[in-house]
């Protein structure tokens, strides 16, 4: 028995610890291997693709790719409608993002109670979420029709004329805007409802022991501890904005006068519709910069006033 | 005067049993008056009651001269210190202090000063910019304790605000309140399941079961003349002894007194020793079955022809001991009825059994 256990000893010691130990350093990279893989092929590849394409003048299909250098932003940047589409889009995401969330949280106060109904209510507004963007944008188109719509209808009942949702240069972000409102509200108040459910309900029982007006209630704990839910909704709210595209490309193709014509679809429009690529690439590297340094100033400035426990 | 009073005070949830029945209840000005009992008591519900977190289902409740059942709980001057402290987590230790100050609108440079007053008091000044996560459980007790200290309320209330702190700062917050109490003189209600906590904080006790008041007594009163069994093994550790009156009878006399069906001792009244000795009392053979020795004591749990009891004894130990004798005083006997009521009896309400005892009582 002894001799057996000490020949054991001796062969791991001596035969098998250099290739284990060899083994052990690789075991990690080989474990993750395959996520680094995909992350590189189809999220950093082509990010520096696109970098590397916004220098140049293609078509597509012919194999020889002219390089411009910085033509393209030049081009880009002194474009009237280039500078257009920036702004629609930062305002597309600005309002959505305000609206949605303030609507959002009076709902959550409203709903944050016990009862069938409140059950009721919560499901339906959150049922846009479940529905896809296709259907949502087909589903407006109608509603949102100038002749035939039911909006329209509804407001000649009480004696308000025919608006044109979607036909009018100064209407149609707002239409869009409006859209995108409806379809977030249901997810953002399912959030928020977590997230005040999540406040120990002794927080509001010393208030009350302090005296707290229900203003001061809502400014001094409510919001405070919701900050993180707030945070949250914000950041995935403006990503999700800034990139807006199914409601655009099917509703109104970036029209009428280019007035709902936003980054992404504008990329869409000169890549594939219009082929010219490094031109769209180039727009796309002006919106990953955008997109980072949005992403910059929420960790850096916002972050320090959110409250997480 | 602040005096508290609760008159045919009740409350249930819902449609269900009340967790308060009927309850009665007077606090005197300036006590330090604990609430205790086993969990679901109804102990916290009533301090609520009283703070105005629980809304009464019937009865009135008293704060001084003032009928509180429809007062907001900020304006019955109250102030509260939770189990779980609820500090707002958003504000830092200055914030939580200043926030009530700040809703009595109390001007701004007069709230510095009593804020950094009462900082200085539970000493906290170099804390006072730190958020309470930062903070140790002692330092947010102490936080807790300033933001009820600062609004000078006329009552303080205490839910079970101990029970988060390890056993050595427990024992020293206990002094600390105790010594803020005769400091402050204000009438002090404090909740609590620990009946160390409760006999050696309250100059008044009140001991509570199923939403009934058991006793309401000072502290020694409770211990040495409890109202009814639950009071009385409630109060002291161990529990008091209490052995059915029947299983006494062979070595006591048969029973005079129709009424009695428990008969209780305290385990540090009764005497172990190792031979019958001539003292008056009832006498025992035991034996041993378990001993826990804690130093100063020893704890006996012994197994006779009566049933099992303990005994406490601050002798030295019995090392390597089984069979034992254990005497009771006769006047250290407490008898309870059918209902667990105490029994007051003239006299010895049992026969003797052998005349020997009698003479000795009698001398």
């Amino acid at each position: 028995m002894n001799l057996a256990k000490s020949s054991y000893i001796n062969e791991v010691s001596e035969g098998e610890k250099p290739r284990s130990i060899k083994l052990t350093k690789w075991r990690p990279y080989l474990l993750i291997a395959p996520a680094i893989i995909v992350f590189l092929v189809f999220f950093i590849q082509p990010i520096f693709y696109m970098i590397y394409l916004s220098f140049h003048e293609w078509n597509f299909i012919s194999p020889d790719k002219t390089f411009v250098g910085l033509e393209n932003f030049i081009v880009l940047l002194s474009d009237p409608m280039f500078l257009q589409v920036i702004r629609n889009t930062l305002m597309y995401t600005f309002f959505t993002v305000l609206l949605s969330i303030s609507i959002a949280l009076l709902m959550s106060i409203w709903l944050n109670r016990q009862g069938w109904m409140y059950s009721f209510v919560q499901g339906a507004v959150f049922s846009p979420h479940i529905i896809s963007l296709v259907s949502i944008a087909m589903l407006w188109m109608w509603i949102m029709d100038a002749d035939y719509g039911l909006l329209n209808w509804v407001l000649s009942l009480v004696g308000i004329n025919k608006v044109p949702w979607l036909t009018e240069p100064n209407i149609a972000l707002a239409s869009l805007i409006i859209i995108a409102v409806w379809k977030n509200i249901g997810y953002y108040t399912l959030i928020i409802i977590a997230g005040l459910q999540s406040i120990p309900k002794h927080l509001y029982e010393a208030a009350a022991l302090d005296q707290t007006s229900g203003i001061r209630r809502f400014t001094k704990i409510t919001f405070p501890m919701l900050s993180p839910s707030l945070f949250f909704l914000t950041i995935i709210g403006i990503l999700d904005s800034i990139k807006v595209f199914e409601t655009i490309s099917i509703i109104t193709k970036g029209g009428p006068l280019n007035s709902t014509n936003t980054l992404v679809y504008y990329i869409y429009e000169n890549g594939f519709i219009f082929f010219k690529i490094g031109y769209a690439s180039a727009a796309g590297v002006i919106l990953l910069v955008i997109l980072g340094i949005l992403t910059l100033i929420y960790f850096k400035a916002l972050s320090k006033r959110v409250h997480y426990q | 005067m602040t005096k508290i009073q609760l008159k045919n005070v009740s409350k249930a949830y819902g449609n269900s049993k009340k967790v308060i029945d009927n309850m009665n209840l007077e606090i005197r000005d300036g006590s330090f008056t604990v609430l205790v009992g086993p969990s679901g008591c109804g102990k916290s519900t009533t301090l609520r009651m009283i703070a105005g977190l629980e809304e009464v289902t019937s009865g009135e409740i008293w704060i001084g001269d003032q009928l509180v059942n429809e007062v907001a709980p900020g304006k019955r001057g109250i102030s509260m210190v939770f189990q779980n402290y609820a500090l707002y987590p958003t504000m830092t230790v200055r914030g939580n202090i200043e926030f009530g100050l700040e809703n009595m609108k109390i001007p701004k440079v007069e709230r510095k000063k009593m804020v950094e007053e009462i900082a200085e008091i539970v000493d906290l000044t170099e804390f006072l910019d730190k958020r309470p996560q930062n903070l140790s459980g002692g330092q947010r007790q102490r936080v807790a304790l300033a933001r009820a200290m600062v609004k000078k309320p006329k009552v303080f209330i205490f839910d079970e605000p101990l029970s988060n702190l390890d056993a050595k700062l427990r024992g020293q917050m206990r002094t600390e309140l105790i010594q803020l109490h005769k400091r402050l003189g204000t009438t002090f209600i404090y909740v609590t399941h620990d009946q160390v906590e409760a006999m050696s904080m309250g100059d008044e006790i009140v001991i509570l079961d199923k939403g009934n008041i058991m006793q309401q007594a000072a502290p020694m009163e409770v211990y040495h003349n409890p109202e009814n069994q639950f009071a009385a093994k409630f109060i002291g550790i161990p529990a008091m002894n209490v052995l059915p009156i029947a299983m006494l009878e062979r070595n006591i006399g048969k029973m005079t007194d129709g009424r009695i069906f428990h008969v209780g001792f305290r385990p540090e009244h009764a005497e172990i020793q190792t031979a019958k000795q001539t003292t008056s009392g009832v006498h025992l053979p035991c034996e041993i079955m378990t001993m826990e020795t804690l130093g100063s004591e020893t704890l006996y749990l012994v197994n006779s022809d009566a049933g099992q009891f303990q005994v406490k004894s601050f002798h030295n130990p019995l090392m390597n001991t089984k069979k034992v004798h254990v005497t009771i005083p006769f006047d250290k006997l407490y008898f309870f009825d059918t209902q667990g009521n105490r029994v007051y009896t003239d006299g010895l309400p049992f026969e003797w059994r052998d005349e020997k005892v009698r003479e000795e009582v009698l001398v």
